[in-house]
């Protein structure tokens, strides 16, 4: 725990810098209307806003709810018989099983920031993440973007078959690159990525990678581009401290060029470093939003990890 | 609707959207224009991946079909003797399996094109219908390179080379884009339905036969009722191949293609390229889901 005092530390003359107004308290289960400043406080719903906004909102989560369906989730799925039963007897899927994943989250975030989402296992972080990416449609509720959010994940798989140069100018061009702007890039990418530090392996199929090597590449990939909101799911976790290192100084860089940057992990040091908000969020509800200190106090306090 | 929440209201006033809401199909098809590098891109990196560990390489491009032919004359023209009153047999079969193989190939791939790449699909956001459209790509280059070697082939052989052989341009554009209506509608199937590519190999097959790659059609329409005869004619696949031959094979003479073959070819194209666009798009934002 001494070093992690010692990186919260150092991280705070910067993130004293970037934000404006006083450290207004968690404002749990509610939009936020933090960098308001005091003068602006009342929020009273729907009331007009002030006449100097806080900012540009880049995503609005408006009481948003997910809901999975899981079909075959019972006993026999799979057997032969008991799916040739089913289609005899004209059954449907025997069991649908419901997981309420997340429940009535609302919060904006505004450019500029760089939001920390923290919480156990299984309590809806990267479901919430995918709802605002428009990969999974919302039970309830709407999610409003400026834009294309851009998920980056662990699991995010490129094409392993194929080299990792190959995958560096598909995934920019996928990006919506120009061919000019990824060929500008990728000895940037491929440096950043540092997967050519030991050997020429940008020039090997994926498949040869080690995983903490795959995680670095889709990173510098999704890093290479200023995204309008970026959405990273672990992805810092697999990389050695060096590479963490770069990519948080990364992550900085895209919040200053305008961006939007959410970031799951587990890592409260990492978030420290990167983040000046936090949600956290517990059993698929928004428990607390509001300054990183804050927040990260009350979560080690709740889960007795300091 | 839902616009009279606080939060929608901010989001409206800052013009933000709905996140994953799909686009017209006008704007789909600029958002398509738009990643065509991509598609390209993608297109050439999938043609020579399944090669990628083979000595020979790139050149089994040109082998596979070559094999192939060699095969299916050893079978029906050799052993059953189904090019019996065919002029110009080897030609005759090797476009017709060329031919026929661009679509058979495009459709396969097509249907596996989502749940392949769906690394890619869940990782970053372009236009899904990029992916069947680029397996259709890979599939005509290798058409094109299939019909180069025949060509060769042919010319070596003392076959004229004849202005008609341009009519192969609009014969296989508007293949294309029946193909790629056919993958598009296939690639949602396969996505939905993981099922579906393992029984689609067995429809392909059986259109493959019923078509008149190996076998002149005229030989079974003298012998069936006229309702079988037109629709046998009718068939897509027949009438692409039927136009690919009469361009580039001088002894199909006008006289023993199809009746009405360019316009039905035209409606084909335009039905399958409409239809399959369609179906595809109005899924589009629940492609990678689960």
């Amino acid at each position: 725990m001494a070093e992690q005092s010692a990186g919260e530390a150092a991280a705070q003359p910067q993130q004293a810098g970037s934000k404006a107004g006083p450290v207004a308290g968690p404002t749990p289960r509610r939009e936020t209307e933090r960098e308001t400043g005091p003068e602006t406080r009342p929020e009273q719903g729907a009331g007009p806003r002030p006449a100097t906004p806080p900012g540009v909102p880049t995503v609005v989560v408006d009481g948003l709810h997910v809901v999975y369906r899981i079909y075959g989730a019972g006993a026999g799925h799979g057997s032969a018989t008991a799916a040739l039963r089913r289609m005899l007897l004209r059954q449907g899927t025997p069991s649908v099983h419901l997981v309420h994943a997340v429940r009535g989250v609302s919060f904006t975030a505004y450019r500029g920031e760089a939001i920390g989402i923290i919480g156990s296992n299984g309590s809806g972080k990267s479901t919430l993440l995918k709802a605002i990416a428009g990969l999974l449609p919302p039970d309830r509720g709407r999610v409003y973007t400026d834009g294309q959010p851009s998920l980056l994940g662990v699991n995010a798989a490129l094409m392993n078959d194929l080299t990792g140069a190959v995958n560096v100018i598909l995934g920019g061009l996928a990006m919506g690159m120009s061919q000019e702007e990824v060929h500008e890039r990728y000895q940037g990418i491929v440096d950043f990525s540092g997967i050519n530090d030991k050997d020429d392996f940008i020039s090997l199929p994926m498949r040869t990678y080690s995983s903490g090597m795959a995680a670095r590449l889709r990173f510098s990939i999704a890093a290479a581009k200023n995204h309008d909101v970026l959405m990273i799911d672990e992805a810092l976790a697999t990389g050695d401290r060096d590479f963490q290192r770069r990519s948080e100084e990364r992550i900085r860089e895209l919040r200053k060029e305008a961006g939007t940057v959410f970031l799951v992990s587990h890592n409260n040091n990492s978030i420290r470093d990167t983040c000046d908000r936090v949600l956290w969020l517990e059993k698929g509800e928004l428990l607390m939003d509001g300054p990183t200190d804050t927040v990260i106090k009350a979560y080690e306090a709740h889960t007795g990890g300091s | 609707m839902q616009d009279t929440t606080p939060l929608a209201a901010l989001a409206a006033a800052h013009g933000l959207t709905v996140s994953g809401a799909r686009p017209s199909p006008a704007g789909y098809a600029r958002q398509l224009w738009s990643r065509r590098h991509f598609i390209h891109e993608f297109a050439k990196a999938r043609a020579k991946a399944p090669y990628a560990q083979a000595r020979l390489g790139q050149l089994w491009q040109l082998g596979t079909p070559l094999l192939n032919a060699v095969v299916y004359y050893l079978v029906f023209g050799a052993l059953l003797g189904s090019g019996r009153g065919v002029p110009d047999y080897i030609p005759f079969l090797c476009t017709g399996i060329f031919v026929f193989g661009f679509t058979q190939s495009a459709v396969l791939a097509g249907a596996r094109s989502l749940t392949d790449n769906i690394g890619l699909v869940r990782a970053l956001h372009f236009p899904r219908a990029g992916l069947p459209l680029a397996v259709t790509l890979v599939q005509l280059r290798q058409l094109v390179l299939s019909l180069a070697v025949l060509a060769v082939i042919v010319v070596a052989g003392g076959a004229p080379v004849t202005a008609r052989w341009l009519l192969a341009v609009p014969a296989l554009a508007l293949q294309t884009v029946f193909t790629a209506g056919c993958a598009l509608a296939v690639a949602r199937a396969g996505a939905r339905t993981t099922d579906f590519a393992q029984l689609l190999p067995f429809v392909v097959r059986s259109w493959m036969y019923a078509s008149g790659i190996f076998y002149d059609l005229s030989r079974i329409t003298a012998r069936v009722p006229h309702a079988v005869a037109l629709a046998l004619a009718a068939n897509p696949a027949q009438v692409y191949v039927a136009l690919v031959r009469y361009a580039l094979i001088d002894s199909v003479t006008p006289g023993r293609l199809p009746a009405h073959v360019w316009p039905l070819a035209l409606i084909w194209a335009t039905v399958a390229g409409c239809a399959g666009y369609a179906f595809f798009w109005s899924s589009e934002e629940e492609y990678g889901r689960g």
